[in-house]
Formats: structure tokens, sequence, C-alpha cells
């Protein structure tokens, strides 16, 4: 087999650390990324590019924030639910971040009894991370749906200022969350995979053929981390900001 | 290598092994490490939570924000995506690329100003 198509983590190395360790790494004819999976190096490097598309949402927000002359409207009393005889500010949102964070350390907990080979606490975790995140699309859904029905806000206006607020909303929030709709039917899928123990004996996927083993799960974390992550920046910059 | 070995004896190493069995798997780190993590990120979203509930203004409210958001990325990216036990090789090539996303931040504040002036100065009439 080809060596820049290991599926595991290659030969035991005595390597240099630090930036000597860089430099031995990239240098000559060689698989620059010692140590990992070649698929995990490929899911950070697209992982990489999609941290560029969601900087380029978030950059246009600021733009259109910053150079409009209308007032911002203000997000906490636009998400603000009206609970027990009270409108509590953000709650909405803040609900959807703690799920979001829940389903991380479920996900970051599947992968470790991944690596323990625990098949059935590892199925049974990416099912609770999978469910965490159908509640987040769903609490998203409803968020849309409050806010196109009820208060009439469209990507060219709302009622509340801006008009740019609109069109930021929809853009980065509906791409998040496709993200995290798609990231719910690959947990299903490695879930699937776990429990009939094709990770057990390298079972060739039925799309690629490509035989995988537990770093799968590893894998998988990763997408599903890196949706918590820019949720973490959509929060603190759309929502708080 | 006398790093690799402290690595070890925290039980944090998982992927070198000074002999034994020629092949060990992945990332491997006690469970504990993940809940603790786990624990922090709800401290932290609390916190960038209750900046708003309290309605805290100003300078103190972006700096809040962006320290919670900051460290909430760090402690996600460092250990729950496992970037604290990787090489560096691959740490670098994808942590260095997003920052220059700051020239891109810096160019925009500069044009989304720039419009914000012209605009004030054009249209301020039907705004």
């Amino acid at each position: 087999m080809a060596q820049s198509a290991l599926t595991d983590s290659g030969e035991l190395l005595k390597r240099p650390d630090g930036l000597q360790g860089i430099v031995a790494d990239w240098s000559s004819d060689q698989r620059a990324f010692k140590n990992v999976p070649w698929g995990k190096a490929m899911m950070w490097i697209f992982l990489l590019s999609d941290t560029f598309i969601f900087s380029c949402f978030l950059l246009s927000y600021m733009t259109v924030r910053m150079s409009t002359t209308v007032p911002w409207p203000d997000p906490s009393q636009i998400f603000a639910l009206h609970i027990g005889g009270q409108d509590i500010p953000l709650i909405l949102i803040a609900i959807m971040t703690f799920i979001l964070i829940s389903s991380s350390g479920t996900m970051a907990m599947a992968v470790n009894f991944g690596y323990r080979r625990d098949r059935v606490k590892t199925a049974a975790l990416l099912l609770v991370t999978a469910a965490f995140g159908a509640t987040f699309v769903g609490m998203q859904a409803f968020e849309w749906t409050k806010l196109i029905v009820e208060e009439g806000v469209r990507p060219w206006s709302n009622p509340f200022g801006a008009a740019q607020f609109g069109s930021s909303f929809f853009m980065i929030t509906g791409f998040h969350g496709t993200h995290v709709t798609f990231g719910v039917i690959f947990l299903i899928a490695v879930a699937r995979k776990v429990w009939r123990g094709d990770y057990d004996h390298a079972r060739p996927g039925f799309f690629t053929s490509r035989r995988s083993r537990y770093e799968a799960v590893e894998i998988m974390g990763l997408y599903w981390h890196f949706v918590d992550l820019v949720w973490v920046f959509i929060f603190a910059l759309f929502y708080l900001w | 290598m006398a790093q690799v070995q402290t690595r070890e004896e925290a039980g944090l190493g998982g992927q070198v092994h000074a002999g034994g069995k020629a092949h060990v798997e992945g990332q491997q780190h006690p469970i504990g490490i993940y809940l603790q993590i786990w624990g922090w990120l709800f401290v932290l979203s609390a916190g960038s939570y209750l900046v708003d509930y309290f309605n805290i203004e100003g300078y103190l409210r972006w700096s809040l924000i962006l320290t919670f958001m900051l460290l909430k990325a760090g402690l996600i990216v460092a250990v729950f995506m496992h970037m604290l036990w990787e090489r560096l090789a691959l740490l670098y090539a994808i942590l260095v690329p997003p920052l220059l996303v700051l020239v891109f931040v810096a160019i925009g504040a500069l044009e989304g100003d720039y419009t914000f002036l012209t605009r004030l100065l054009f249209f301020q009439a039907d705004s």
C-alpha cells in the first residue's frame, strides 16, 4: 500500500521535537504529518478551509455592521423568551449554547471509548451526541420560524433597525445550522458502523471501500468539535456583541 | 525525548511508547480530563451569558466576551480536538493560517469605517 494513504498512525518514531521537528517533518520527500492517520490530517485541512468560509461570513457581518448608519437591532431582546411571566434576555441562544457544548462533551467521550474498543458505549455516546445536535437544529428552526413569521425579519428588512441584520443572521446561522445537520447525519452513520463492529475488523466502507479503524470516530469528532467551535465565535460576535 | 517520557508518566502520551507493543492506537487520555474541560466550558459559557444578562456595556463587555470566546475556543481545540498532543508540524500548519484572517479583519474595519463616514456625508438625509 502506498505510504501516502496509510489509515493507521504508522511506524514508531524517534524524531526531534520543537522547531527542529517541524523542519525534519516537512523536509525531503516524505509524509509531513507523522503519527496521524491520513484521514485525520485531511479532516484538519478541510476544517481549515471551513474556518476561512466562516471567517468570511463573520468578517462581512463586521463590515456591514460598522458601516450602517441605522442602529443595529439588539439581539438580547430579539432572542428573549417569555418564561414565567417575564422576558429573559437571550435565553434561547444560551440554552442552544449549552446543548452544543454538552454534545461536544459526549463526542469527546465517544472518541475515548472508541479507542478503548468499547463498542456499545461508543455507539450510545455517538447517538446521544446526534440527539443533542438534532435538538439544536430543532431549536434553530423554532428561532427562525419565530423571527420570520412573528417578527417579520427578512434578509432585506426588519422592524428593529439596520436591514443588514437579517441578511447576516440568515447567512451565518443558516450555514452553521447546515453544518450541524450534516454532522448529525454523519454521526448516525458512524454510530451504525461502530455498533456493527466495522472498525474492529476494518471492514471496507460501502462508498469508498477504504478500511478504517477507530480513528474514524476521532475524525468524526474533529468535525463535530469544529461545529461547536464555530458556534463559540457566532455566539460571541453575533449574539453578544 | 525527555519530553516524551514526562508525558508518558503523566498518562497523556498515548502515541509514542518506548518499547512494549509496536502499535499503539491513536489518542488515549484519561476520561477525567474531558469531564474537567466540559465543566470549564459550561462555566465560561455561563460567564459570557451573564455579561449579557447584567447588561455590562462598553469596553468591559467587549473584552469579557472576547476573553471568554478565546478561552473556550482554546480549550476545545487543545483538548477535545487533541491539538495539545499533536506534533508541531500539524499544529502550525492548521493554526497559523487562520491568524492571517486578522489582516483581513483590519482591512474590513478600515473599509467599514470609510463607508460609514461616506454615508454620513452623502446619505444622512434619507438614511
